[in-house]
């Protein structure tokens, strides 16, 4: 397999989706299990179907829909969210299917052959291209910026939003940013194990390694090298067996998950 | 002079109901208020006024004579434990440090020197230091309550709020935090919210009474009356156990003490 990332592009781009995926899952993800917003993070996801959807029918790239998409459902849902209060699994639920719907029905509108949607749907890292390497990675540097720069700030967002506003920092702001940054994070995720697979790639890494630590940086650290092995497992069975990719990092995942979950049950 | 916190004329509605009609508090400088009432009667919506998170439909709220933009330094909030996720991967003295983050967001922030050894000698006032290292997780309900008064002080304020600052720990470190209290009063105004009448000891100097209106406002010696009014129904005014005698205690006691 080395032999083949160093003489192949399309291994060389698979190598640099599973890191980026890793680094995306490994911050954001953390976030979002701590601050329990992993439906939210599904149902954007799901959003960002139509946009897939729009960009086969207008014929740009599907992906760009999808990031369109995803940024405008996760500040719909930050906006509304903060109007109705709580109960926002309707809400999420609501946006979850509408993106779906959407999308299939952009499909149908596009003209000529149906195009095979199982890639984005599933996720495949072996058809990666050059082109969306270039866009995961500005996507991913933007984001460790964002996180490294305002550390401070998001732990104690995540841990008590109230005394924020209370000391007068713009909680609002933080919080329209973080569900960016979600959006950010599943537009980098798609390529590698598709929409419906995403939610498990950004919570298995970082809920693992919640078990073996109680320090957020360490958790974080400790998510981006478990999504780094889950994602290379998924790269090497997809490369020698033909298995589709995102579904082995899911499994992979998951069993490292309820392995992590026994393991660390029986030392206690 | 002007007073620690002053309420003019407060109303809060969620939708069309009244939370809070026509509240007027001076809270002078010094004082260690009790605000008492049942469930739902306002009191934590009250404390989110003070603090700027909630705006009234009418009235103003002054911070030393000064409007609550002016003054989010002045005050110190000690939210509900229960309002936590204990299992949150943060140490004792990273929810302290959160206190000397400031009202403005800076790229790059890192704490300093002082805003660490700051935290520290809060913590070991309140006898916390041994613990800085824990996660919160790993504390006790009383343990974890002084931890947010603690991170309340780190402000430097002149006013502690506190919301149900014994609901849930138990009987002992209730009166040890009360205790705690009454020692920071010396120096700060300290107002807190409760709905426990036990609690309601000898330790306050002034109590209010609140379930929507304001009923009293004064000094702490209530009646069955107004308890009556606020409740809606008797309550027992004698607090049993430790404090005895909370409300009106008598001379000889003092003296056989």
């Amino acid at each position: 397999m080395i032999d083949a990332i160093l003489n192949y592009q399309f291994m060389q781009n698979a190598f640099f989706a599973a890191i980026l995926a890793s680094i995306a899952c490994g911050l954001i993800g953390t976030i979002i299990v701590e601050k329990k917003l992993v439906m939210l993070s599904g149902g954007i996801a799901h959003t960002s179907f139509g946009g897939i959807g729009l960009g086969y029918l207008l014929n740009i790239e599907p992906i760009y829909g999808a990031f369109g998409f995803a940024i405008a459902a996760s500040l719909a849902i930050a906006s509304i969210r903060r109007k109705i209060g709580t109960g926002s699994d309707t809400l999420i639920g609501m946006f979850w299917a509408l993106g779906m719907a959407l999308g299939v029905l952009f499909i149908g509108f596009t003209p000529g052959y149906p195009p095979d949607i199982s890639s984005y749907l599933f996720g495949d890292i072996l058809t990666v291209r050059r082109m969306d390497i270039w866009f995961m990675g500005a996507l991913t540097i933007f984001m460790i910026l964002a996180i490294t720069s305002l550390f401070n700030y998001w732990k104690a967002y995540l841990f008590d939003e109230e005394f924020l506003r209370v000391l007068g920092v713009n909680s609002t702001l933080l919080e329209n940013f973080l569900f960016v940054m979600i959006a950010l994070a599943i537009v980098i995720l798609i390529r590698v194990v598709g929409i419906v697979l995403v939610i498990a790639l950004l919570t298995a890494p970082p809920a693992a390694a919640r078990l073996y630590t109680d320090d957020l940086k360490k958790i974080m650290g400790l998510a981006v090298g478990f999504g780094l092995i889950f994602s290379f497992s998924g790269l090497t069975f997809s490369y020698y067996y033909d298995l589709p990719s995102g579904a082995v990092i899911i499994i992979t995942a998951a069993l490292f998950y309820f392995g992590s979950v026994a393991f660390k049950g029986r030392n206690e | 002079m002007a007073y620690a916190v002053e309420l003019k004329n407060i109303s809060v509605k969620y939708g069309d109901l009244d939370a809070l009609k026509n509240i007027n508090i001076q809270v002078p400088e010094g004082a260690f208020l009790g605000i008492i009432g049942p469930n739902g009667g306002g009191k934590t919506t009250l404390l989110k006024v003070v603090l700027g998170l909630i705006d009234p439909v009418e009235g103003e709220v002054k911070i030393f004579g000064h409007s609550l933009g002016q003054a989010v330094d002045q005050i110190g909030y000690v939210p509900q434990v229960s309002n936590f996720d204990r299992s949150f991967p943060i140490s004792v003295l990273d929810v302290v440090l959160m206190a000397r983050l400031g009202g403005k967001v800076r790229f790059f922030h890192q704490y300093k020197k002082e805003d660490k050894k700051k935290a520290e000698t809060v913590l070991n006032q309140l006898n916390l230091l041994h613990l800085k290292d824990r996660q919160i997780g790993k504390l006790s309900g009383g343990q974890l309550q002084r931890v947010l008064i603690a991170r309340g002080l780190a402000i430097e304020p002149e006013i502690l709020l506190l919301d149900e600052p014994t609901a849930s720990v138990d009987a002992s470190s209730s009166s040890q935090i009360y205790e705690l209290l009454k020692e920071l009063n010396e120096k700060k105004t300290i107002i807190v919210v409760t709905h426990d009448m036990a609690a309601v000891s000898s330790y306050f100097d002034s109590l209010a009474c609140l379930n929507e209106k304001l009923y009293h406002h004064g000094d702490k010696h209530l009646d069955r009356e107004t308890t009556e009014q606020v409740f809606g129904c008797p309550v027992d005014l004698i607090a049993h156990g430790h404090p005895h005698h909370v409300f009106s205690p008598h001379r000889e006691e003092e003296n056989n003490d």
